[in-house]
């Protein structure tokens, strides 16, 4: 514990040094994914159960009518397809902060916070590392819904890439910054009942907008201030070549915010040290 | 690949001109939409007589023909000006018209008084009455034009009527309220579609019977919302689309197996269409949600819909570039 309490600031690292690190973190991630062959496959069945079944059967109750990004009617899987997508980035982001729990436990926290880099810099590695898993599965979604007639123009698949870098990052740091107030894996049941379950739910993933305010003005405003809801967007007109302007502020803004959150959370000298060490790690 | 992928995506992106026109008759605002193709804009909106329905081309392309059906006549758009210059006689309630390879005889289904009004189109003089079934409304002339096609919505049947006497010469029964008619381009098939009946009637045109149906059938929706209704044949005669009305979606049937291999999603109430002179597009009517659909015929993937008036009904496309 010493060596992540008096650390000294670290100073004057060479680009290389930090790619080094970049890649050592995405890598370790990107391996770890891989192994979990389990949480590949449940990162997939996951929004596929939504795409194959719910939506089956939520067909006809959209009605019809024609909402930017669209420029004709759609079918509901058509539609749900981009909150599917970013409910893939909210359950990784999630299960990423569930990892880091895991690991504060086990203590591969240590190793990795031992590095000489700024603690800063290797919290956004882990965040890089854990939104590339999620454009992993995000792609692979995507081609299975290709399959399923959900063919947006080809350009889309190029456009949403940063839009999907930026939303992965957004969740990711959500899931840091939650991860930081965790002490023991058992209670990331209560982070589904409490974070994934409404942001999911009060959000343009499953239903558009227009057709929450029908049902009730409130859950509108918390729909249009749920950032989950601007991620959606910003992910929807990506994928149709377009730029949702205020999810993208939204979303960008959301970033910094929570990750300078989850950064100042994670320091020694106020966040998680402050709080004492848990489980393996103490 | 990725740069060609990325290529062919920019290409998507910026959709070259093709600068096509298409008429659209609004039913209830008692209008004509007039849609540029290059954009997919509305450029204007003519106002012409009582419930517009029936509207196609002059063979020339220098009139816009348009039935309106309150006015018991048949109104003439000149292409040019665009605006509404003259009037063709036809009996009560003009639904439906179509007219022979040359453009010269136009006939025209009279919803009301179950006749077919022939029409000298350079004299713009009535030649004479049809006696049909009742509820006359599909119509269409064979490619060699010797037979004259129109199917009465009541009686069930397609009548074949011999352009030279201009008498029936035989009826085929088909299922429940036939709406429209539509030739095979090698002239092999005719289709007819019935609206209440739900399907699309194949007909041997030589011996005037029945060999095939195209059925549809539709996840989720009941049996009666499928109501079939227009027909547009690709050149190569290879794929059939079919407007399937209430049910919002066009059929796109495979020409060979007589089965559906796709719907597409439309607006509501989806009635007749119009190919692009190039063929690479179908533009349908919307009724209920008053816009016209765009259908990529290649990818068979809709890829616009366009607000137009109320109750759009027919559609017709300029047979040439947009001057």
């Amino acid at each position: 514990m010493s060596s992540i309490t008096t650390r000294e600031a670290p100073r004057g690292f060479s680009l290389q040094e930090y790619m080094t690190c970049l890649t050592g973190i995405v890598w370790r991630e990107g391996l770890r994914f891989l192994h979990q062959r389990e949480r590949f496959v449940s990162a997939l069945v996951r929004p596929l159960v939504w795409l194959f079944i719910f939506a089956a059967g939520f067909r006809q109750v959209l009605g019809i009518s024609i909402i930017p990004p669209y420029e004709t009617y759609i079918l509901y899987e058509v539609f749900i397809a981009p909150g599917l997508m970013a409910m893939i980035q909210l359950f990784n982001g999630m299960q990423s902060s569930l990892s880091m729990v895991y690991d504060r436990e086990m203590g591969n926290m240590r190793t990795l916070l031992v590095s000489p880099l700024p603690r800063g810099f290797l919290l956004f590695c882990k965040l890089l590392a854990g939104t590339a898993v999620s454009l992993l599965q995000v792609y692979a979604f995507l081609i299975i819904a290709w399959f399923w007639d959900i063919t947006p123009p080809p350009i889309g698949y190029l456009t949403v890439l940063p839009a999907l870098i930026l939303s992965g990052l957004m969740l990711g740091s959500l899931g840091m910054l939650i991860s930081s107030g965790i002490k023991q894996l058992e209670n990331f049941a209560g982070v589904m009942n409490f974070v994934i379950f409404p942001m999911f739910f009060a959000s343009s993933a499953l239903y558009p907008l227009w057709r929450v305010r029908e049902g009730s003005p409130y859950l509108y405003y918390i729909c249009q201030a749920n950032p989950f809801t601007h991620a959606v967007e910003l992910i929807r007109f990506a994928l149709y070549g377009q730029i949702n302007w205020i999810s993208l502020a939204v979303v960008g803004a959301c970033t910094i915010v929570f990750m300078t959150a989850a950064i100042f959370a994670y320091d020694p000298s106020r966040g998680l040290a402050r709080r004492g060490p848990a489980g393996g790690e103490g | 690949m990725l740069r060609a992928g990325l290529l062919s995506g920019l290409v998507l992106a910026a959709a070259p001109a093709h600068g096509f026109i298409a008429y659209v008759s609004n039913e209830k605002s008692n209008t004509v939409s007039v849609i540029d193709t290059d954009g997919w804009t509305v450029t204007k909106t003519i106002k012409v007589g009582q419930r517009p329905r029936g509207i196609e081309f002059t063979r020339d392309g220098k009139f816009v023909m348009v039935a309106v059906g309150d006015d018991d006549s048949i109104q003439l758009i000149d292409a040019r000006t665009q605006a509404v210059v003259d009037t063709l006689p036809s009996g009560p309630d003009p639904e439906l018209f179509t007219q022979d390879a040359a453009g010269k005889t136009l006939y025209v289904a009279n919803e009301n008084d179950n006749t077919v009004t022939v029409i000298d189109l350079e004299k713009r003089a009535r030649l004479g009455d049809i006696q049909v079934g009742v509820e006359p409304e599909g119509m269409t002339v064979s490619p060699d034009g010797k037979t004259l096609i129109n199917t009465s919505e009541t009686t069930n049947m397609a009548h074949f009527i011999d352009t030279a006497s201009r008498q029936i010469v035989a009826n085929v029964l088909v299922d429940a309220r036939p709406r429209f008619a539509c030739y095979k381009h090698d002239a092999s098939e005719l289709w007819v579609s019935s609206e209440i009946g739900g399907t699309v009637s194949i007909v041997d045109p030589g011996k005037h019977e029945v060999i095939g149906k195209v059925t549809f059938e539709i996840p989720g929706l009941r049996k009666e919302a499928i109501q079939p209704v227009g027909i547009g044949m690709t050149k190569d005669d290879k794929t059939a689309f079919v407007a399937l009305g209430p049910a919002n979606r066009v059929a796109v049937v495979d020409t060979a197996t007589h089965k559906v291999t796709k719907y597409l999603l439309v607006g509501q109430r989806v009635w007749h269409m119009a190919f692009t002179p190039d063929e690479k597009y179908l533009l349908t009517t919307n009724g209920v949600s008053n816009d016209v659909s765009v259908i990529d015929v290649a990818a068979q993937k809709v890829i616009k819909t366009i607000q137009v008036g109320e109750l759009p009904w027919g559609i017709t496309m300029a047979p040439g570039i947009a001057p």
